[in-house]
């Protein structure tokens, strides 16, 4: 079973992964060829300008307004992002099948990271509950898709600290990693990809055609 | 949960037109408009919004109404073009006239939201893709469409016809003259510098704001003009009421007009709206990346004048003073520095408002807001306490408004939040503090 995870179904996860995504991308690139606003408005530097602002934590002044939120998703991205590619037993992993030596990350700052990223998930969950102007445009797939989000880290984090028994929670680990590979490009999640144009196309309305600052 | 009061009001413009529509006809419109008239950007925005609610204290409206989360941007979007993608256009009429509240009265897309949106979505492009759909629905405020009507027939935005327009124009040439002998107002010259354009109220309502700009010409030495036919009005009501079309012809004929006269650029008066629709929605509309002809807002031709020593002041008013950056011109222009170097020059006592430049509260009038006329008087003003808290703040006496959308709807928040302050455009306080030429 693990050894089928980690060799045809971890493939279907990156095809899927990446397929998806560049399939998302041509689909729109083919509908943006219609854009008469976009391309002839779009500006590298106020594009990079504006990405650079909203990437830096307190960067923007609504940043600075919830300095919490900001620094716990900030941690959050970071962790999503970083883990999954430097955690050992990753490594470990395109070591055994491409050969090659990757960097790694110290374990207990990897475990921190995960457990970051649990945590945060569930406080946007909970966020999510007792906010009203967030509870009021909350669906139930927004839930899920947070929990989609936190599933592999909390199992990663458990099979390597063998809280339960090895073998069956690094399988679940495996799957849950798959799932949210295979359904980000179709979910939501997709704004990984998106958030660089959506953000740079302000960047250049704002910078490039209006003469002002968009944060 | 929206408003009660504002949900009882009636509108023939909403309510009439939505009772003749066939649930075929909504279906199709939504659906030609999701398909047809938008595309990658619109699906951008729609595939990317995490519902994070980051939005909410971005707006007056929200902020104002004790942070009721209907009236969020995220939520504004949520209760209009979510439900139409979702439903693929099958939605009935209760829920266009919840639409048409929303789109028309709750949100003046003044783009503040956007400046909150971690992702830079811009909510209020899909606001106004909501206004578009319902004005092909026909289903538009009534004081509204009457301001779209009137742009269509007779290319400005108040009715006026072309004898009432020269005849309006040589009255505030007279007046101007007994204020400084040789001021005037010259008609159609072609070559000239500048082409001075107007939004349709001014001839209306508020003439004597043009007596001023023939002053303020005439004290700097300018070589002006004024169209005496059709293009002269740059307002723009159409923009907001989804009447794309007829926007169009609006802005054409202006940057006809300007280029017959064939000056080197149009300054233009104190209006938001109009330089949005003259330098951006227009000439986009029209496949142009910009206007044919450089524009110049007010505030930037002042700045211009007094940081150039083209006309100096004489005195500064010494009242207390604070300024409202309108969002067309500071959002949309950077024009905030510029504004304030003005205000500082002719007032002794200036109060800068909070949050000010980009982040500047909108004055809930614009984004065709206050032309939806009076029925919808109270809900404007219920979505603008915070707008009364921050002029109190300040302790001004008078609010600068270089924007007439800005004008009348501060005027409208001091007269119902009892202020006792009065607004003023810039012009008016120019001609009071300038140095005049010895007659």
């Amino acid at each position: 079973m693990y050894e089928l995870i980690r060799g045809p179904l971890l493939w279907i996860g990156f095809i899927g992964f990446f397929g998806g995504l560049l399939y998302r991308f041509v689909t729109m690139a083919r509908l943006a060829k219609r854009e008469r606003v976009v391309l002839p408005t779009f500006s590298a530097r106020f594009g990079l300008r504006s990405l650079a602002h909203w990437l830096v934590p307190f960067g923007g002044a609504n940043m600075r307004r919830r300095p919490a939120y900001t620094l716990l998703s900030w941690a959050f991205h970071i962790g999503v992002l970083v883990t999954p590619l430097f955690v050992m037993g990753h490594a470990v992993l395109w070591q055994e099948a491409w050969g090659f030596r990757w960097w790694s990350l110290p374990a207990g700052l990897a475990d921190a990271m995960s457990l970051v990223v649990v945590g945060v998930c569930l406080f946007f969950i909970v966020r999510r509950l007792i906010r009203p102007e967030v509870r009021n445009v909350s669906y139930p797939s927004d839930f899920v898709l947070a929990l989609v989000v936190m599933a592999p880290f909390l199992t990663g984090f458990i099979a390597h600290r063998q809280w339960l028994p090895y073998e069956p929670m690094i399988i679940i680990h495996g799957l849950s990693g798959v799932l949210g590979l295979l359904v980000l490009p179709w979910t939501r999640l997709v704004h990984m990809m998106w958030f660089v144009f959506t953000r740079a196309f302000m960047g250049s309305e704002f910078g490039a055609v209006r003469h002002s600052r968009d944060w | 949960m929206a408003d009660l009061e504002d949900r009882q009001v009636v509108d023939p413009g909403i309510d009439e037109s939505i009772a003749g529509l066939t649930p075929d006809r909504i279906e199709r419109t939504i659906n030609r408009v999701l398909t047809e008239e938008t595309g990658a950007r619109l699906q951008a925005y729609l595939q990317t919004c995490v519902h994070c609610g980051l939005c909410a204290e971005a707006c007056q409206s929200y902020i104002s109404r004790d942070k009721d989360p209907d009236y969020a941007p995220v939520a504004k979007v949520k209760d209009t073009l979510w439900e139409m993608v979702k439903r693929k256009g099958k939605v009935d009429g209760e829920f266009l006239h919840n639409a048409a509240r929303i789109a028309y009265i709750d949100c003046g897309a003044c783009r503040r939201c956007s400046m909150y949106c971690p992702f830079g979505i811009d909510i209020s492009y899909m606001i106004m893709t909501v206004r578009r759909i319902l004005n092909l629905l026909g289903v538009v405020p009534q004081y509204l469409q009457d301001t779209t009507n009137s742009h269509a027939a007779t290319m400005n935005q108040m009715w006026v016809q072309q004898d009432d327009w020269i005849d309006t124009l040589m009255w505030q040439e007279e007046d101007a003259r007994s204020e400084l002998a040789g001021a005037r107002i010259p008609l159609d010259r072609e070559g000239a510098e500048i082409m001075y354009s107007v939004i349709g109220p001014e001839p209306k309502i508020l003439a004597q704001l043009i007596a001023n700009m023939a002053i303020i010409f005439k004290v700097a030495g300018a070589d002006w003009t004024m169209p005496s036919t059709d293009g002269w009005d740059n307002s723009n009501m159409a923009m907001y009421s989804g009447d794309f079309e007829t926007m169009g012809r609006v802005e054409r004929l202006h940057w006809e007009r300007a280029s017959e006269l064939r000056v080197k650029r149009v300054v233009m008066g104190e209006c938001g709206h109009a330089y949005r629709g003259a330098v951006y929605d227009g000439p986009r509309w029209l496949g142009w990346t910009k206007p044919p002809i450089p524009m110049v807002h007010a505030v930037e031709y002042y700045y211009e004048l007094i940081s150039s020593g083209r006309i100096r002041i004489a005195r500064k008013i010494e009242e207390p003073v604070t300024v409202q950056d309108p969002c067309n011109i500071v959002r949309g222009r950077g024009l905030h520095d510029k504004l304030r170097y003005v205000v500082n020059a002719i007032c002794a006592d200036f109060r800068d408002m909070d949050p000010r430049y980009e982040h500047n509260y909108c004055c809930q009038a614009g984004g065709g807001l206050i032309n939806c006329g009076p029925p919808w008087k109270r809900s404007r003003m219920k979505s603008n306490r915070v707008k009364a808290d921050q002029i109190r703040d300040t302790g001004a006496h008078t609010v600068i408004t270089p924007c007439h959308n800005c004008h009348s709807g501060i005027e409208d928040i001091i007269g119902f939040y009892k202020l006792g302050c009065h607004v003023s455009f810039i012009s008016e306080l120019l001609v009071k503090t300038i140095e005049m030429p010895d007659a």
